[in-house]
Parts: structure tokens; C-alpha cells; sequence
């Protein structure tokens, strides 16, 4: 019997020929990514050592990362504080993956990863992150833990008592129309099997949509696999996965693909025609509650966002640069714009979509998480309605409970943005 | 045998349990207080102390679905609640058998607020109503972890165990 992608991966970080569904193993970790929640992390991992004698030393300080996204600049003294005590952590065992407050290096955690090549096919990755399943999009086995979890991969370096998880086969096929994205593909999924369809199980990409499409939007794919349950998105490694590492990430060592037996068994298959998809939304106040934009046209929005680990990539400023290119955001809508890494933001500066984006009225915000998770940037008023390109749209996810968050892609967004209601982009920009 | 003190719906994630805004708040010490912080009467009866230890949540299917957030699971444990669903998100089960929240998976629980229910290995036992539901053991790889008292003490066997 053959075996899925995962299976593979799992079986050889575990020193294994073959592992089967179900059973439960110990894979080596290749890359630990915690962010500011890795003051908690340290915190646990100080426990596990207290009263042993031993001194706490992480297993491997080149294996671990450690990047500021989420509050930067920080919000308040106390994340100030927690920041301080991680940039001590890092000095003090050595760790190199550290990516601080600076316009040079710093990015969302799952911006960072790819960017920097620190992600390779066949690795296995743990995040104290649930959108962690992003680097699937590497052909990683890639999933979030807790901080107590990572806490324990800091001290022994492998993942514990980890169930080789069943996987769901999905097939896309056909060419996305234009501005029909990843991310309306993805949204579709994941209201097709719902919050919880893929609880407990990984889902690995196929088909020419998935092999056509730029690392960019796998990642934003494999990013919201987490929000249909899944342990894991992925993307087997493959010729474009090779061109980013080599050209985008300046990796020079060997790269090592890792493919799915042509007999591997799946949990089911789900096939999907990408060139009938249209702009999809996901309606408060879960991610599954997807409907096709033409059910909410002529919708009111108080807050566009463009920005985030799933959509705040260059091509996405890009799209969006393309079509409010000359307009104007409309009066009554205020527009936010967060490029996911310093890298990013300086690029879309030299490309000038970031000119044209302030000048149709957005406001361009420092690269990070943002308005995304409701901390310190871009709260909504009450009763306000947000249209998103982030990737989840909870009760209270922007910062204020009585507020509405609806998740779109980059091109409905920017469509949106210039008439202040729900805007379908293939008609507005003919 | 305790009483149901709160009911809620599906798909509750970790911003209902433990809201973004107040992740800045890490050590599980200082956790509790936000707990269910935007579901004010929930909140109110597990901070004020109204309900006693062991006291039931009941919820639909994917419970703790969202961030990977721990606070979600301390903030709970440190009111020594038990959350009954029909079933959990992934990272919010291992949190919780990591630290030591107990879960009961049951997947066709009936229960209302005010109900008395007697929770076993097995089974929920709805005293109130008379009906016995059952209940999905833990893996024997979470047991594990459980028996040895949370994932801190697993590990630090296993690092004793390394030299
Ligand atoms: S951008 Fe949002 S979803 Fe992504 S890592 Fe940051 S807070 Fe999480």
C-alpha cells in the first residue's frame, strides 16, 4: 500500500520504512517558529527543567525561530516586556532565526519562514501558530502546537506522541478566471467541507490549478486549511517550489522533494473545477459560512483590510494597486493595507504599488499582523462591518465583539474599497 | 455529579474562550480573569466564584476551534470547569491534555442548564433527564501525558530518562 505525502515525511523523520494512519510516532522537528507567544514558551520550558539539575539549554539553537509580528510595534508595557524577555532568551542560547522590529528583516512569522528559506520539502515544522499549516505550501508537514508543546521540542527536539494523521485528497483542476484568486478557492473548500471536515486530518493539493499556481497563493491556501481543522496544508514539492527557494529565498543547498506514492490510500477525494469558481466571501462569524459574492453585492463596508499571512504578499499589493490605480476610495470606508514583510513593503515601494495605493486614499501600515487578530491596530466601531482579506472572521476577531468581519480576496477587496459596498471585481475593472 | 452551568453553540473558537486582545496576558496564573471575557454573564459567574469546581460546560461540535493560543486552555483550567462537546478542534485537545483541562468528547450529548450530569471514562449519565450518553476515551497517546500528569512532567521524565 502506498503512502500519502505526510506518511513519507513522517515516516523518515521518525527513522521509520513506512508509517500507517493512526499509529502514533515521534518525528525529529527540522524548524520550531514561535512569535511574541514564545514568552509563554519560555516560561514553560523553564519549568520542565526546574528542580532537575540540569541546565536549560534549547536542543538545537539552529532550528529554532523566533519572530516579533504580532504587537509592532508593541501595544502596551506589558508585550514590551515579553518582547524584552524573548530578545534575552535569544542571546543568551544563541539562536540566529530571530527576526526583530526592523524595516530590513522583520515580517509575519509566516511570511518569514518562506522568505528566508528556512522551510524545505520533507521538513517537519512545528508553530505555536495554528496558521502554521502555511508552510505546506513548501511540501513541509507543517502544523500549530501549544507553547507547553513547544516547550518540550525546545528540550527534546522532536514532536511527542504525534498520530499519523489520515489525509484528504483535493483535486483542482482547470484555470482560475481573472480575478478569481487562491484565496476564493480556498474560501470555497473550506465552506464545501466545513470548520471542522478536515479535523484531525491533513489535506494535500493536486491538479494542474495547484501545479500553475505561484508559491504565493499555495501559501495562502495551505494557510486556511487550519480553518476547515486540518493538522496540515500541503502542497507536494515540486518544480515551483524549487524556483522560489532558488530565486525568491536564495537557497543554494540541496533540495530534496518528497512526492505521494501514484497508490497512496486517502480519507476521500474532493475534485474542484477552478474555472467555474467566482469571488467567494466568508460571512461572520465563522470562516465556513462562505456564500458566492453575488449574494452580497451592494453590501455597506465600513473597513477594508489588505494585509496578513494569507493575503499580504507582493502580488496581492499588486492586484490591488492594479485596480485602484487612478481611483479613489470611497467616502465613508476607510481603507488599511499591511505588507506581510519588510521585504514585501520595500519592494511594493520600488514597484510603486504602495504610491498608488495611498494615493486612491488607503492607509499603508508597518508589515505585520495588524488590524488581523484585534490588538492595537484598526479595531472596528460597533456594528461596523470589515471586508478582509485575513483569514478568520470569529466573534470578536478584530477587536470589538459587536462588529462584523467578512474574508474576501485581494481583488474584491480593492474593488470594494473604491465603491464602499461589496464590489465584484471582474465587473468593475472590465 | 455536577451541574450544567453555561450552553453554548458550535464552532466556539478561542476568541470567544480567550479574546486576542488580551494575549499579552501569558502565564497561566494571570489567565482566568478573562475567560469567556465577551460573554459577560458567563465570565461574571466563573470570576465571582458563583459555580463550584467540577461545574459543566456543555457545547456543540468544534469547540476551541481557531488560534493555537494556550491562554484558551489555562484560562479554563484555572476555573476547574469540565467542557462536555460533541467534539474538539485539534490544537485545543492537545493544549488541554497538555495542561491538564479535562475534555469529555461525547458526541451526542443532550443536556440543558440546571441539569445534573455524572461524567465517567465511558459515559455522561444525564441525572435530570434519565438518558446515558457515550463518551470517545482519550487516545492512549494523550493517556499517556494525562497519567503522567501534564506534558511539563512527561517531558522532564523523558529528559531525566536522556542522560
Ligand atoms: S496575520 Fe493574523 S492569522 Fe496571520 S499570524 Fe498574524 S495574527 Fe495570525
Amino acid at each position: 500500500m502506498g503512502q500519502t505525502v505526510v506518511q513519507k515525511i513522517l515516516a523518515k523523520a521518525s527513522g521509520r520504512e513506512k508509517v500507517e494512519v493512526g499509529e502514533i510516532v515521534e518525528p525529529k522537528v527540522s524548524l520550531a517558529m514561535s512569535h511574541e507567544n514564545g514568552a509563554l514558551v519560555i516560561n514553560q520550558f523553564n519549568e520542565i527543567f526546574n528542580g532537575t539539575g540540569k541546565t536549560a539549554k534549547v536542543w538545537d539553537s539552529d532550528r529554532i525561530a523566533l519572530i516579533f509580528d504580532h504587537r509592532v510595534p508593541a501595544e502596551s508595557s506589558k508585550t514590551a516586556t515579553n518582547q524584552m524577555k524573548i530578545r534575552q532568551f535569544v542571546k543568551a542560547q544563541g539562536i540566529k532565526k530571530f527576526h526583530d522590529m526592523r524595516g530590513d528583516e522583520m515580517g509575519v512569522c509566516h511570511q518569514i519562514l518562506p522568505e528566508y528559506g528556512y522551510v524545505r520539502p520533507g521538513y517537519v515544522v512545528c508553530g505555536t501558530d495554528s496558521h502554521t499549516t502555511s508552510h505546506g505550501a513548501l511540501g513541509a508537514f507543517s502544523f500549530g502546537i501549544g507553547a507547553t508543546e513547544m516547550a518540550s521540542v525546545w528540550t527534546l527536539g522532536t514532536a511527542l506522541n504525534v498520530p499519523v494523521p489520515p489525509t484528504i485528497k483535493v483535486v483542482v483542476t482547470g484555470k482560475l478566471p481573472k480575478y478569481v484568486e487562491p484565496k476564493d478557492l480556498i474560501l470555497y473548500l473550506i465552506g464545501k467541507i466545513s470548520a471542522e471536515g478536515a479535523n484531525f486530518k491533513v489535506i494535500e493539493f493536486h491538479g494542474d490549478t495547484i501545479k500553475n499556481m505561484p508559491t504565493s497563493g499555495r501559501l495562502t491556501i495551505c494557510n486556511m486549511a487550519v480553518e476547515a481543522g486540518a493538522t496540515s496544508g500541503i502542497v507536494p514539492g515540486d518544480s515551483e517550489t524549487v524556483r522560489f527557494l532558488r530565486e525568491e529565498a536564495n537557497v543554494t543547498d540541496e533540495i530534496d522533494l518528497v512526492e505521494p506514492d501514484s497508490d497512496a490510500v486517502y480519507d476521500s477525494i474532493v475534485e474542484i473545477d477552478a474555472s467555474k469558481l467566482s469571488p467567494q466571501i466568508a460571512c461572520p462569524h465563522t470562516v465556513d459560512n462562505v456564500k458566492p459574492i453575488d449574494e452580497l453585492l451592494g453590501m455597506h463596508v465600513d473597513q477594508v483590510v489588505i494585509g496578513s499571512c494569507t493575503n499580504g504578499r507582493l502580488d496581492n499589493l499588486k492586484t490591488a494597486a492594479e485596480i485602484m490605480s487612478g481611483k479613489k476610495v470611497a467616502r465613508g470606508t476607510r481603507m488599511l493595507v499591511f505588507p506581510a514583510s519588510g521585504k514585501i513593503y520595500r519592494e511594493a515601494l520600488k514597484q510603486g504599488y504602495l504610491l498608488t495605493l495611498m494615493e486612491a486614499g488607503a492607509l499603508i501600515a508597518n508589515p505585520g499582523c495588524g488590524p488581523c487578530l484585534g490588538v492595537h491596530q484598526g479595531a472596528l466601531g460597533d456594528g461596523e462591518k470589515a471586508l478582509s482579506t485575513t483569514n478568520r472572521n470569529f466573534k470578536g476577531r478584530m477587536g470589538n465583539p459587536n462588529s462584523e468581519v467578512y474574508l474576501c480576496s485581494p481583488a474584491t477587496a480593492a474593488a470594494s474599497a473604491l465603491t464602499g459596498v461589496v464590489t465584484d471585481p471582474r465587473k468593475e475593472t472590465k | 455529579m455536577s451541574k450544567v452551568i453555561y450552553k453554548l453553540g458550535e464552532d466556539i473558537s478561542t476568541d470567544i474562550i480567550y479574546p486576542g486582545r488580551f494575549m499579552a496576558t501569558v502565564l497561566p496564573s494571570e489567565t482566568p480573569q478573562f475567560a469567556f471575557m465577551d460573554l459577560k454573564d458567563l465570565n461574571k459567574m466563573l470570576v465571582n466564584k458563583e459555580v463550584p469546581k467540577g461545574s459543566i460546560i456543555v457545547a456543540d461540535k468544534n469547540f476551541g476551534c481557531g488560534s493555537s493560543r494556550e491562554q484558551a486552555v489555562s484560562t479554563l483550567k484555572g476555573h476547574e470547569v469540565v467542557i462536555i462537546a460533541k467534539n474538539f478542534a485539534r490544537i485545543f485537545t492537545q493544549n488541554s491534555v497538555n495542561l491538564g483541562l479535562q475534555l469529555v468528547i461525547c458526541p451526542k450529548i443532550e443536556a440543558n442548564v440546571g441539569d445534573e450530569l455524572e461524567v465517567s471514562d465511558n459515559k455522561v449519565i444525564n441525572k435530570t433527564t434519565g438518558k446515558t450518553f457515550e463518551v470517545i476515551p482519550n487516545h492512549p497517546a494523550q493517556q499517556a501525558i494525562i497519567d503522567a500528569g501534564g506534558l511539563i512532567p512527561y517531558t522532564r521524565q523523558r529528559l531525566m530518562a536522556k542522560s
